[in-house]
């Protein structure tokens, strides 16, 4: 905005708060910056542009589903969701004043579902300091859990990728105890992320892991990083690959002529990734993962109340792909942050609302997540969602496989 | 000396004035539009030097966002584990980024100014890798969080009494970065008056000739790689500053481009240019972003794709449209323009030797 | 053995796709002695053209030429609208200006297609062939022998016809040809349409393989520029041959060299392009050229 629009709307929202002021307050309600008597102000950074854009549609999908809030139920508490996204580039560098200008001049009430563990680790530190809450961002970096007490404004909400390596590790250990393990990993915190929570889940059976590969993301391809871990005698693979490079591995392996257990990581789980390499050539054969969410492809939620809801809420979005996985996360992570809301009732804080995420959550019927997954956070206790289930490859759609499996309280 | 105030060319009261504005501009805006600022003077500061090597000297370099991170590194490296004060590391960080800079030029004198961009190119594309690998140094894909600075209590209260409200820590970032912004400029704008500007002038236009004029070549390319990567290590220093954080992925090619889009919007071989560059190159992503879409005027479906696209389809246009049409950039469409004017209320040059009048520029 | 077996051919297979696009770099050289930093991205929207095309269900084996034409024609456009304009100018300008129309077609595509991976068909099974106990698909095979009927279609185009030589002349010596009687621009347009179409095979040939996404050319056109100047910028089957040695060196490399590691692969790319240009500027198979004063 020009400095001159700026003021004028700094100037035309403080009349519009001071009105609002002026009528409408119950005696006992306390609310806070961002909060008017029909609004509440929810602010979000994002990548939508770039290399990473193809998570953006996350906040299209949360819009999607406030919208849906405000429409139905007019909001929370007679209170709409206004949620302004900005497109930081997945850069830290734009995410930093994005992010400032969010709380400085839009004076949102909360920064919610931030995307990017250096984006959000860069305006962390500031959120904290300006007592604004971070909620829910969008990663699955331990640290936004585990590092609450210093930062009691920020909290994550998906399992933590460590968390989603150690139900690997307890997996490998049931069914394959003899395996010998190669590990493929992206060479940034989401790789690194999962490489250390495999390590830890193994315990003193690490040895397990035979050799382990990166790569980074200007790789061309991954066939030589696959093709030593052939050569170092693996039998089990685990891939903490993106996407597109879980893609290419699983159809390397198969030109490998090699069959391997292979353990692939949630965020490239969708079905729609997997029919991607199928058609590419990849044999899938023994594969395994965990899910949390419902898979909007899969035939088993076709009936399901829950998958009828969010079909519907993202009719909303008119650039959402109904199949994509990303959509069905952020109308789930929405469905926590209105939860959040209503829980606080008239104490509309940032103080409580903080509170409250961090450590007063105990939501047991997300409609979108699998049946049995709460989520929840305690005072000592800040990681929401702990739970998944551990699914694997039929070779039209993934089964599930005993159940849920709880990392709660192994992550120190 | 009124008559020496009187005679001075316009140029002057024209810095005068800008500088006045940048020193008065965080009191009228918001303070996190003052950190906003900052940044893009950062850029300003990483296009000036930008704008040495390559509108002055003739070399390309499209990896001057790596220069920026080195010496974004070397600064926050300094003051998080040495504990060194923060604004006595932005000298070092330039200084040393220079040194590496210089020694950069020296394989860069063997390569065509072709060939030069190709690996300048490569190295802004594998520089994020490159950080991330030393991770005991660098914080790998962590980064380097940063303490937020803190104004000094003098200048703080000086500031409270100009305009009532204390200097908040992004306003103070503002000045000491404009502080280095000046004092570069004024070093870039000596440094090119005189003889070393002449030289690189001359190599620009025509390195044989150049050579064959006596003019040392290779120290003179050299001096233009390690001077620029100066700027840029002293602008990534107090880029960090600005962010408060420095991470492998503050640092992609897009920063490079960003930079080019910037000394060629504002002017290659211009002064002024960077100031005007450096301001477009920043704010035109948020601005295309926030700004586009509220604009009922531009018909839904191009704004849409405008603000899908980013930055990045503008940018091309932009670049494309500026070198077809205006390739000295804005400075050269102001100063064009200005020039025709002042020719017509001059006079017209002189008939038999076909000088203009008094007072050519030559900046 | 076997594991250096399996990088050594994995690296051949990755090479084809460098050499394809640097084929196409080659070509541009070739016209106007300028590298098309634009040349991956004109390649990327070739091929989502393609996949538009078939997606409306249009055959393969009739949206493969159908697109090749499309890609001519586009090469040629961006030539006579955005080169022509500046064709005097220094190398500079010009080199910004691809530069530009690369970010320019990049953020058009992530725009109109958005940034999710897509597969792409290819004629090539994905059986794999057994190459003395190391395995490469059809696909990867494939995609270097249509780069070898590309370069032999290059080759004869440039050193048997007279469009060719008449190619070469323009980009030589612009203004002897023009006295000549060549009309130097068209030549140039022409050359840019052939690269831009040389791209959409590579395209075409590649997306099958590393998936249709707007970003895909983005590090591979830094390999193909690897590829093309160790190879020697002006010589087609220098870039093939400099393809097939960047795609072996990056595994090679990224497997013993213990400071490399498989991260670092593109920094190898970069290792190259800086080594071969200090050392021997031409490349392997490229001419010396003397400038004139």
């Amino acid at each position: 905005m020009t400095k001159i629009g700026a003021r004028i709307a700094a100037v035309a929202a403080s009349l519009v708060a001071l009105a609002a002021c002026g009528g409408s307050a119950t005696p006992a309600a306390q609310t806070d910056v961002g909060i008017t008597s029909t609004s509440i102000s929810l602010g979000n950074t994002i990548a939508q542009s770039g290399p990473a854009a193809a998570y953006g549609t996350i906040a299209n999908a949360e819009l999607a589903y406030f919208t849906y809030i405000n429409n139905t139920q007019g909001g929370v508490n007679g209170r709409k969701i206004d949620f302004k996204i900005l497109d930081d580039a997945y850069n830290p560098a734009q995410t930093v004043p994005l992010t400032k200008q969010l709380v400085e001049q839009d004076k949102v009430f909360a920064m919610f579902s931030g995307l990017g563990t250096q984006d959000q680790t860069s305006v962390r530190q500031y959120l904290n300091a300006q007592k604004v809450p971070q909620l829910f961002v969008a990663t699955g970096a331990t640290t936004f859990m585990l590092d609450e007490p210093t930062y009691p404004y920020t909290i994550g909400w998906q399992p933590p990728y460590q968390g989603e390596a150690r139900i690997y590790a307890k997996d490998v250990l049931a069914n394959h105890p003899s395996a010998k393990i190669g590990v493929l990993y992206q060479n940034d915190d989401y790789g690194q992320d999962y490489l250390k929570g495999l390590k830890d889940g193994l315990g003193s059976n690490s040895s397990m892991i035979v050799d382990s590969e990166s790569y980074d993301v200007t790789a061309a391809s991954v066939a030589s990083q696959l093709a030593t871990l052939k050569a170092k005698g693996s039998d089990t693979v685990f891939l903490f690959t993106t996407p597109a490079f879980t893609i290419m591995s699983l159809v390397i392996i198969t030109a490998l002529h090699w069959e391997p257990t292979i353990y692939l990581n949630s965020v490239s789980n969708p079905e729609v990734y997997m029919g991607i390499a199928a058609k590419a050539g990849a044999a899938l054969k023994n594969v395994t993962s965990v899910g949390y969410i419902k898979d909007p492809t899969d035939p088993q939620w076709a009936s399901d109340s829950g998958m009828q809801l969010y079909k519907t809420v993202i009719a909303n979005c008119s650039t959402c792909n109904v199949n994509d996985g990303f959509n069905i996360y952020g109308v789930a992570v929405a469905w926590s942050m209105v939860d959040v809301l209503k829980q606080a009732g008239s104490d509309l804080t940032r103080a409580n609302v903080a509170k409250i995420a961090t450590s007063e959550l105990n939501e047991t019927n997300n409609p979108f997540l699998l049946p049995g997954v709460v989520v929840k956070t305690t005072s000592t206790d800040h990681f929401p969602i702990t739970q998944e289930q551990v699914i694997t490859w039929n070779g039209t759609g993934w089964t599930q496989q005993g159940s849920l499996i709880d990392e709660r309280g192994t992550i120190k | 000396m009124a008559h020496r105030l009187r005679t001075l060319p316009p140029r002057y009261w024209l810095v005068l004035v800008v500088v006045l504005f940048l020193i008065g501009l965080p009191s009228v805006i918001d303070s996190f539009q003052s950190g906003e600022w900052a940044q893009a003077l950062v850029l300003a500061i990483a296009i000036m030097g930008l704008n040495i090597l390559v509108g002055y000297s003739g070399q390309l370099s499209l990896g001057h966002g790596a220069f920026m991170a080195l010496g974004a590194y070397i600064s926050a490296i300094l003051a998080t584990r040495y504990k060194m004060d923060y604004l006595v590391t932005v000298p070092i960080a330039g200084l040393l980024t220079g040194l590496i800079g210089f020694l950069f030029g020296v394989p860069a004198l063997r390569l065509s100014a072709l060939y030069l961009a190709l690996a300048t190119f490569a190295l802004a594309v594998v520089a994020p890798s490159l950080i991330k690998r030393p991770a005991g140094l660098t914080g790998g894909v962590q980064g380097i969080v940063l303490l937020p600075p803190v104004p000094p209590q003098p200048l703080s209260d000086a500031y409270a009494f100009l305009t009532g409200t204390a200097m908040t820590s992004d306003q103070w970032t503002y000045y000491v970065t404009l502080a280095w912004g000046l004092v570069l400029f004024w070093l870039a704008w000596n440094l090119l008056r005189h003889r070393a500007g002449r030289a690189m002038r001359a190599i620009r236009d025509g390195e044989v000739a150049a050579a064959a004029s006596g003019i040392n070549l290779a120290g003179y390319k050299t001096l233009a790689f390690g001077i620029s990567a100066f700027y840029a290590g002293i602008a990534g220093s107090l880029f960090g500053l600005a962010a408060g954080f420095v991470s492998p992925d503050s640092f992609p090619v897009a920063l490079s481009i960003q930079l080019l889009v910037g000394a060629v919007v504002g002017g290659l071989a211009s002064i002024p240019g960077p100031l005007i560059g450096g301001i477009f190159a920043y704010f035109l992503p948020i601005e295309s972003n926030q700004w586009v879409p509220t604009q009922t005027w531009i018909p839904v479906q191009i704004a849409t794709t405008i603000e899908k696209a980013g930055p990045a389809v503008t940018y091309g246009a932009v670049l494309i449209l500026i070198m077809i049409f205006a390739p000295n950039g804005i400075v050269g469409l102001v100063g064009g323009a200005y020039a025709r004017l002042r020719g017509r209320v001059r006079g017209a040059p002189d008939r038999d030797t076909g000088q203009m009048p008094q007072d050519t520029q030559t900046v | 053995m076997q594991e250096f077996l399996q990088l050594v051919v994995s690296g051949l297979a990755t090479g084809g796709i460098f050499a394809s696009l640097a084929l196409a770099l080659v070509l541009i050289y070739n016209a106007m002695g300028l590298v098309n930093f634009a040349q991956g991205e004109m390649a990327m929207l070739a091929t989502f053209i393609a996949f538009t095309l078939i997606n409306r269900g249009v055959n393969y084996w009739i949206a493969l030429p159908l697109t090749l034409v499309i890609a001519f024609g586009g090469g040629i456009a961006i030539q006579r609208i955005v080169i022509r304009p500046v064709e005097r100018a220094p190398l500079l300008t010009l080199v910004i200006i691809t530069l530009g129309l690369a970010t320019l077609l990049n953020g058009l595509a992530g725009a109109i297609f958005g940034y999710v991976p897509r597969s792409f068909p290819s004629p090539f099974s994905v059986q794999t062939v057994d190459i003395f106990g190391a395995y490469a698909s059809y696909r990867d095979l494939g995609v270097i022998a249509v780069s070898g009927v590309v370069l032999l279609a290059i080759y004869l185009l440039l050193q048997r016809t007279t469009v060719g030589l008449t190619m070469r002349a323009a980009a030589h010596h612009a203004e002897a040809s023009r006295l000549l009687g060549v009309r130097v621009s068209w030549m140039l347009a022409l050359g840019w349409g052939l690269a831009s179409a040389v791209g959409a095979v590579s395209g075409i040939m590649v997306a099958p393989i590393i998936l249709l996404e707007p970003n895909m050319m983005q590090t591979i056109i830094i390999y193909a520029f690897a590829a093309a100047v160790l190879g020697g910028i002006e010589s087609p089957l220098g870039a093939v041959i400099g393809g097939f040695i960047v795609g072996v060196t990056v595994n090679l490399a990224g497997t013993y060299l213990p400071f490399v590691g498989g991260d670092l692969q593109l920094a190898v790319a970069l290792a190259i392009i800086i080594g071969v240009l200090i050392l021997k500027p031409n490349g392997l198979l490229g001419r010396p050229s003397v400038r004139r004063v």
